[in-house]
């Protein structure tokens, strides 16, 4: 209960100043559309907003799919094998020197404009740290633990299966939640260079129409739908960590 | 062939280009239980891990053998310090863990009749997270005999526990390790004086051997010549710790 009023009371400050600053400064409504003009638009576009936000949802989502799965068997194989180690950890370090928006365009090539070049572009940004994050806490099995699995005669594939998976989840979870974030971060970006749907695209076409308040009122879904995601990637891990099977 | 082999280790153990001891002999007696103490840091637990065939660090030279001659691969199981249980499984699954790591289907009702033994039969379905030490340990000690090897490495299985609770496991892990080759690590002279067939002494000089108390193991915890080897034991390990 008091979490909820302190959350209330924070939204009506935020807003609260947000309307002051609109007021105070008179600012049009093409710079900078008050709240209550934004929540106007909100309901007055939903359909819009939900057409094109249904679509960046799934483009997220199959994304973080993806995602998991190819970063947790990444994370299996190099903590797996050490030449794989050797050979593909500086690889995958030397990607992430790349800008990944500069990539951006070169995928809308490859892949069109449709809804591939922007999952690409989610799974791109998610890619290393839910690897990463897992493959740290795979190269971290409490060593009385390795001790007594080759005691008890485990081969490596049974060690991994049954120690040190089970002993890095938490990792996975945390590169998890970070992904629930960077997810829609990589979609946006997507939509931004090419596209015809999605929030990303919507934003940008109300921009250049000076339709501020639709780009707000995109934006603040985009925002909503983010912190949705992640609470539920959140809550997802911590059922599935503390039932972890017997 | 013997049912719980005596055990040699004899030779020289270097990490690196330090010595970290012997050479040494000793020799771990067949069905019994023996007991090494000694300082910290002389090498004790690594002398133990060497035996298990865990230490990859240290380079021995010599041989850690069986009287039969036969490997030592798969007839050792290994207790240490602090339970070490998993905390995804729950007890039973801690217990029958040995089976499904070598891909074989675990004996259930094994298991139950060995939680049952250490009064554990009605916790078989919780966490270890939610036992208390002393329980944790008795699952570790259900595991270890669960393996049933006839090789048993114990590493300071009992050292995080309280007097009393370490009291308690010290009586049943000797009930139920009887007959087999115990190597048990200790820095507790209690421990030792109580637990070991044979007691050990290892230093930085090498080894000395004491003569244990004559009571059977396990010894009385108030036994008179147990606790007069106690304090032989711990007036020796006060020595070798200021390097007398």
């Amino acid at each position: 209960m008091n979490r909820v009023l302190i959350l209330a009371a924070s939204t009506a400050l935020a807003l609260g100043l947000w309307q002051a600053l609109v007021v105070l400064a008179s600012l049009p409504p093409f710079i900078l559309p008050g709240p209550a003009r934004v929540a106007e638009t909100l309901w007055g576009s939903r359909a819009l907003i939900a057409e094109h936000g249904l679509i960046t949802a799934v483009e997220v989502l199959i994304g973080l799919a993806l995602g998991a799965v190819l970063g947790g068997a990444s994370a299996i194989g190099l903590a797996a094998s050490p030449v794989a180690r050797r050979l593909i950890r500086p690889m995958m370090v030397f990607s992430q020197a790349i800008p990944v928006f500069a990539l951006a365009p070169i995928l809308t090539l490859w892949l069109g404009y449709g809804l591939a070049s922007k999952i690409a572009m989610a799974l791109l940004i998610i890619y290393f740290p839910v690897t990463s994050a897992f493959f740290d806490a795979l190269m971290r099995t409490p060593q009385p633990l390795l001790d007594l699995g080759r005691v008890m005669g485990a081969n490596p594939a049974r060690l991994m299966w049954h120690i040190r998976v089970p002993a890095a989840l938490p990792g996975f979870a945390t590169g998890l939640r970070l992904a629930a974030v960077y997810a829609p971060i990589g979609a946006i970006i997507g939509e931004w260079v090419g596209a015809s749907k999605g929030l990303g695209y919507l934003m940008l076409l109300a921009n250049g129409r000076a339709k501020t308040d639709l780009m707000f009122a995109a934006l603040i879904v985009l925002a909503v739908f983010t912190l949705l995601l992640h609470r539920a990637v959140d809550a997802g891990c911590r059922r599935w960590l503390d039932n972890q099977a017997a | 062939m013997c049912a719980a082999p005596a055990l040699l280790i004899d030779g020289t153990a270097h990490i690196g280009a330090d010595r970290l001891f012997g050479p040494l002999r000793l020799e771990i007696a067949g069905g019994r239980i023996t007991c090494l103490l000694g300082p910290s840091g002389v090498g004790k637990t690594t002398l133990l891990r060497l035996a298990a065939g865990l230490d990859e660090v240290t380079r021995f030279e010599g041989s850690i053998a069986a009287c039969d001659g036969l490997p030592l691969a798969g007839r050792i199981a290994l207790m240490a310090q602090g339970a070490d249980l998993l905390p995804w499984r729950d007890v039973l699954g801690n217990v029958a863990l040995g089976a499904r790591l070598r891909g074989q289907p675990p004996d259930l009702p094994r298991a139950r009749a060995i939680l049952d033994r250490m009064g554990l039969g009605p916790h078989a379905r919780k966490r270890p997270q939610t036992l208390s030490g002393g329980q944790r340990q008795r699952v570790a000690l259900a595991r270890t005999l669960m393996e049933d090897r006839p090789i048993v490495l114990l590493d300071e299985p009992f050292s995080a526990l309280d007097a009393g609770t370490r009291a308690q496991m010290q009586d049943l892990a000797a009930a139920h390790l009887a007959g087999r080759t115990v190597l048990m690590v200790t820095h507790d002279p209690g421990e030792a004086a109580r637990m070991g067939h044979v007691i050990h002494i290892l230093s930085e000089t090498g080894l000395e051997t004491v003569a244990p108390p004559p009571a059977a193991v396990p010894r009385a915890v108030d036994d008179p010549e147990t606790l007069a080897v106690q304090g032989r034991l711990l007036a020796r390990l006060r020595d070798l710790g200021t390097g007398a």
